[in-house]
């Protein structure tokens, strides 16, 4: 055995060097996905505003206009109508998606026999691509080939063609349901988490205390999964607000293009108008709007931890 | 006594059969729509523009629909090829970077740590759909606009996020006592890295395994923008054409197959691996 001193001098130089080493190391470690990070996203966020004050055609010279580009915004009512569109959008496809996410929750909460069954078959949608979801709903809606027109004429509830793609509201509807149908199980599985949070012997106090069903879910079960409300809440508005596969895909931004939302008008802009740096700007409007919608779900995250 | 117990047993009966019957009837809802698109994929070239109804082939099994989808673009296997290639590449690099990654930011200190740590996650509170048009111009810039590999790069990019959270949570569960053992025994480093620690944190890296190829097997928005030439559609982008019809009429057997060719992947991948799945979704959710 050698003296005790002497085992522990040596490794603390030995841990000293290894850890001004291990300093160089850690950043060896995390350096591809810092680099990727700062090329595909942090220089092109600064690149956004930086273009948001030109007037930035794809090919020439861009051209320094300052506000302009965010004086033209104000005055754009196809913008102003397409931020309307997606501020509808949201607020119904939300209160859609929790009308059919809750009870699913609810549903499949209880472990009795098949319960996993359902699980996967409800979750199935979340996994395909909003393009491909689009794809096979703009068929299934679709005047002469598809399913749910033809159906319902051959039901006898009318005799003309069924277009569900050809007015507003249908196309809308239609819409709000294939959403739904793609999306229901994602929130299912997030509310799923909160209820299982929530300890079975306080649902078993007040049964004993005399509270119904109905009373249990509204004063235990509800207040106690605030937090998880709040996550698929934010998780819905921010989905929906970026919302633009479902109108490329399904409706081409039509009846009269009266579906555009907002990404789908950036697109436009900077795509297909080429006008790259008002899209910038619209980019950069967008960015604003998300972010004040953080602030507020926060907050009500936040809320949820007081109680 | 036996009332009692008969009228419990009839309500027991009744309580499961309501639960069934509310059971199979939102099953049906959700699964229904691909069961009807896969048969009726199946229909002859001629009966395929019918409305399906029935939904399964009345003149005997064919692909017909999937030759017509063949006829689009540069055919569809090269557009699967496209996608498939772009979703391996992308799990490839994002498995290694986020591995990496997490690693770093689990087991060592360096200055800046928390600053870089929350950048990599700010990057979820910034969606990506707002920096399309600089980063168009950034991989023009670069010679990669109009490439799969600068596709590749920008879908890494984007699962970054999720996948290095949800690695340095894998490697901060794994005891560090394992590390001193093996550092003892002679392990240094990136040998460490794969042959002890690799194996402990396999279950997450699964978890971003799928939801990399998920994710980017159904990208759309980016793919549309950043790809140009025909050749280089990726399936969800070969589609557009498909639904754009040709001179003003859609094929619409051609849509079922395409509809089919991408679900495919993407429930198979689910239906395997669930369980990994879910606990990368319990994992996000729960933060």
């Amino acid at each position: 055995m050698t003296s005790p001193a002497l085992t522990l001098a040596v490794p603390a130089r030995a841990r000293r060097r290894r850890a001004r080493l291990g300093q160089w190391q850690g950043l060896l470690y995390i350096a591809p996905a810092m680099a990727l990070v700062i090329v595909f996203f942090v220089i092109p966020v600064l690149f956004t505003f930086w273009m948001s004050f030109h007037d930035w055609p794809l090919l020439g010279q861009p051209e320094w206009i300052g506000l302009g580009n965010y004086m033209q915004m104000l005055k754009d009512t196809r913008f102003l109508s397409s931020l309307r569109f997606t501020a509808y959008y949201t607020v119904i496809t939300t209160i859609a998606i929790f009308i059919v996410a809750f009870p699913l929750a609810l549903f499949v909460e209880k472990q009795r026999r098949g319960v996993g069954f359902y699980r996967t078959i409800f979750f199935m949608p979340v996994v395909v691509g909003l393009a491909t979801a689009s794809l096979l709903w703009v068929w299934l809606a679709n005047v002469d080939s598809g399913l749910i027109g033809p159906a319902i004429r051959m039901m006898g509830f009318t005799g003309k063609k069924v277009n569900l793609l050809a007015t507003f509201d249908s196309a809308f509807w239609t819409i709000i349901v294939m959403v739904v149908w793609k999306v229901a199980g994602f929130t299912m599985i997030i509310l799923l988490t909160g209820l299982q949070s929530i300890p079975v012997e306080l649902n078993e106090a007040a049964r004993i205390d005399g509270a119904g069903r109905w009373q249990r879910f509204r004063h235990v079960t509800l207040p106690l999964m605030r937090r998880t409300i709040a996550l698929a809440l934010i998780l819905s508005v921010t989905g929906s607000v970026l919302a633009f596969d479902q109108f490329y895909i399904m409706t081409s931004g039509g009846p009269q293009n009266r579906m555009i939302s907002v990404v789908y008008y950036i697109f436009n802009q900077s795509f297909v108008s080429f006008h790259l740096g008002y899209g910038s700007a619209l980019s950069i409007a967008l960015l604003g709007i998300l972010i004040v919608l953080s602030v507020v779900q926060l907050r009500l995250l936040r809320v949820g931890d007081d109680k | 006594m036996t009332a009692t117990m008969q009228a419990r047993q009839r309500r027991k009966f009744w309580g499961g059969f309501g639960y069934h019957a509310f059971g199979i009837g939102a099953a049906l809802f959700f699964f229904a729509p691909f069961a009807w698109t896969g048969l009726a994929s199946l229909r002859t070239g001629s009966e395929a523009q019918s409305p399906p109804l029935p939904p399964w082939p009345t003149h005997g099994i064919s692909f017909d629909t999937y030759a017509v989808l063949d006829t689009f673009g540069a055919g569809i296997w090269q557009h699967t090829f496209n996608s498939m290639v772009v979703a391996l590449a992308t799990v490839v690099l994002t498995v290694i970077v986020s591995l990496l990654a997490g690693y770093g930011f689990s087991r060592y200190r360096f200055p800046l740590k928390n600053v870089f740590f929350v950048l990599i996650i700010a990057t979820l509170m910034i969606p990506f759909q707002s920096i399309l048009t600089p980063l168009f111009i950034i991989l023009a810039k670069l010679g990669l606009n109009n490439s799969l590999v600068g596709l590749v790069l920008v879908y890494v990019t984007l699962q970054l996020p999720f996948s290095v959270f949800m690695m340095r949570n894998a490697f901060d569960a794994v005891p560090r006592e394992i590390e001193e053992a093996a550092r003892i025994d002679g392990a240094r480093d990136l040998t460490l890295l794969v042959r002890v620690l690799l194996p402990l944190v396999t279950p997450g890296l699964a978890s971003v395994a799928i939801f990399a190829f998920l994710n980017s097997w159904n990208e759309f928005l980016a793919a549309l923008i950043l790809l140009s030439d025909n050749e280089k559609y990726t399936l969800p982008v070969l589609m557009t054409a498909v639904r754009a019809g040709r001179l003003g009429a859609i094929n619409w057997g051609a849509v079922q197959a395409g509809v089919m060719v991408m679900t495919i992947p993407c429930l198979a991948v689910f239906l395997i691996l669930q369980r990994y799945y879910m606990r990368g979704l319990m994992a996000g959710a729960v933060k």
